[in-house]
């Protein structure tokens, strides 16, 4: 009786408590945007909560020019989409041969990738640093495409391992009794009905590629070369005197990701719960 | 038989190009590391071989201790905290939004929640740092505007209070993590004993406590693993927001080493404050699965 009773009230204070902290999560993000856009005159009169009366754009535009984010748009872009795509293919195959091929020692294989992945960056930046020094790929993206897409080998190996070890038994047998070979099994039965969770990773590596800082930050130096969070961190600190500004820093820095997440919501979020529990 | 291990054979081939350049990069860097942190370098010329001297050094390094200090306390902000909020608020979302006012509000309460997540760290620091500076931030304004004028202080610029102020960010960063994969959870569990306590007269808290959590330890266990390993490897917000500083107020490991790399360009040392990072992080993270197999957790 008690129950019944309650569910009258509980649900709406329920809601009103978690919207109001969904309003509050949101609120840094509604804050950055409405001063981005606040002519300095305003801010200094009415303070930093007031709607802008005026819409300023300059602020933005201007840090945009003089960062030349186009192009650390373009950069972040191209390294995060050749990651995808390299770390896909690699812990495609290498799933491959442990989930499907059942090769023996695959424990060991998953075992060495997942204690790897737990190494910290910080432990091999060093020696990505000098050697890519002495191959001449320092400063050069390309460095960094092959650094994070063979790392994102760990995570991806590890999740496709767990989705393929579940794959039905019969359809393989049936392809091995016809006959068909492993690169045969790979393309016509196993690929295409994995694609949708290639794509789910994909997305994560592009990602998690986009918001890497430390190892561009060592790798980088240039201009030219920065990705957008690299940019990001490195250029603001010149307008801390400019609250306006700053402001404007940071919703273009957080923008595309958010812009990102907002079409990939479901595929990222299939994702995030896929790779936590098998 | 014959033909199954040839058939295995060949699936070999599959791993071979994963897994080489996977042991170079990674293996072949770490096991360079190492080598460096036996050595004094300074980055050009030939490293000189000392032993176990910066393995000493670091011993007797008070801010090799604090930074450790301060990465557990990053663990009870972003690991501890958060998958105990995440756990309280995903219940709610589960058990009243989902149930009384449909999944849009449940997802729109999702999305608001997990959108800190997707951003960048580095940018997340550049806006907190943005709100918290001690004049025209939005955070001493709030204060101000409703009198609590003495807490309104220069939240990073003080050594008192920079650690509290980067915990509570990481808060507001993590806690969408922990709910989004508690959500999932729920989802997987079995209404009937949930059911079953209701009708035994239990109230929506001890249906929580006693029913709902137990169910959940694996995803749980996942949570606090991943988000431990995070809360170690701390760097880019520390990077752009404090440098460490004031003083060591808010040295971590990982910025640590990465300053002695960089900064002061000993880089044997550097090496050596890496490693043991990476030994403390492999042997959590083995323990953590350890554990896991043994509650059953791990099928």
């Amino acid at each position: 009786m008690s129950v019944k009773r309650k569910k009258g009230v509980a649900p709406y204070l329920v809601l009103v408590g978690l919207v109001f902290m969904a309003l509050v999560w949101l609120f840094p993000m509604y804050i950055a945007f409405i001063n981005s856009f606040k002519p300095e005159q305003e801010f200094v009169q009415n303070g930093v909560l007031a709607l802008p009366q005026d819409w300023d754009f300059s602020k933005f535009s201007k840090f945009w020019g003089e960062v030349n984010f186009s192009k650390k748009l373009l950069n972040s872009a191209q390294v995060s989409l050749f990651v995808a795509f390299i770390g896909v293919v690699l812990s495609f195959l290498t799933a491959y041969a442990i989930g499907i091929g059942r090769v023996k020692g695959r424990i060991w294989i998953l075992g060495f990738f997942m204690v790897a992945f737990t190494i910290p960056q910080e432990a091999l930046i060093y020696p990505l640093y000098s050697v890519s020094k002495m191959l001449n790929l320092y400063d050069n993206i390309w460095s960094i495409i092959i650094i994070f897409g063979v790392m994102s080998t760990g995570f991806g190996t590890y999740l496709l391992s767990s989705v393929m070890s579940t794959f039905p038994d019969e359809l393989l047998e049936a392809a091995r009794v016809d006959g068909a070979s492993p690169w045969r099994i790979l393309r016509s039965i196993v690929l295409p009905l994995l694609r949708p969770t290639l794509f789910v990773l994909a997305t994560m590596f592009f990602i998690f590629t986009w918001n890497e800082f430390l190892i561009p930050l060592v790798m980088l130096p240039s201009n030219d070369n920065q990705t957008v969070t690299l940019a990001m961190a490195v250029t603001t600190g010149q307008y801390t005197s400019d609250p306006t500004a700053r402001a404007a820093a940071a919703l273009i820095g957080f923008m595309p990701s958010v812009i990102f997440f907002l079409i990939f919501q479901r595929t990222l979020m299939r994702g995030i719960t896929l790779g936590a529990v098998k | 038989m014959s033909t199954k291990f040839e058939q295995t054979r060949q699936y070999y081939w599959f791993a071979v190009p994963g897994v080489l350049t996977f042991a170079t990069l990674v293996g072949g860097s770490f096991a360079y590391n190492i080598y460096l942190s036996f050595n004094e370098w300074q980055g050009i010329g030939k490293p000189v071989w000392v032993g176990l001297a910066n393995y000493q050094e670091l011993i007797h390094d008070r801010v090799f201790w604090i930074s450790f200090l301060h990465a557990f306390e990053f663990i009870l902000a972003m690991s501890i905290i958060p998958t105990a909020l995440g756990l309280m608020v995903a219940a709610l979302i589960y058990d009243f939004i989902a149930k009384h006012f449909g999944n849009a509000v449940s997802t729109f309460l999702r999305i608001s929640l997990y959108v800190p997540q997707i951003i960048a760290l580095p940018v997340v620091g550049i806006l907190w740092a943005w709100m918290l500076s001690p004049n025209v931030g939005v955070i001493n304004t709030v204060l101000r505007n409703i009198g609590l004028d003495k807490f309104a202080l220069n939240w990073l610029g003080q050594s008192s209070t920079a650690m509290l102020a980067l915990s509570v960010m990481m808060i507001w960063i993590q806690i969408g993590y922990t709910i989004v994969i508690f959500i999932s959870g729920m989802s997987r569990l079995d209404p009937y004993l949930d059911e079953a306590a209701q009708l035994d007269g239990a109230t929506w808290f001890e249906r929580f406590r006693i029913v709902t959590i137990p169910q959940l330890y694996p995803e749980i266990s996942v949570v606090l693993l991943t988000t431990t390993v995070a809360a170690l490897k701390v760097f880019g917000p520390v990077y752009v927001m404090t440098n460490g500083g004031p003083g060591d107020a808010t040295q971590v490991p990982a910025y640590f080493s990465y300053f002695h790399f960089f900064s002061t360009l000993k880089v044997g040392y550097g090496a050596s404050v890496a490693t043991v990072l990476a030994m403390i992080l492999t042997v959590l993270a083995i323990g953590l699965l350890r554990f896991q197999r043994k509650m059953g957790v791990l099928r």
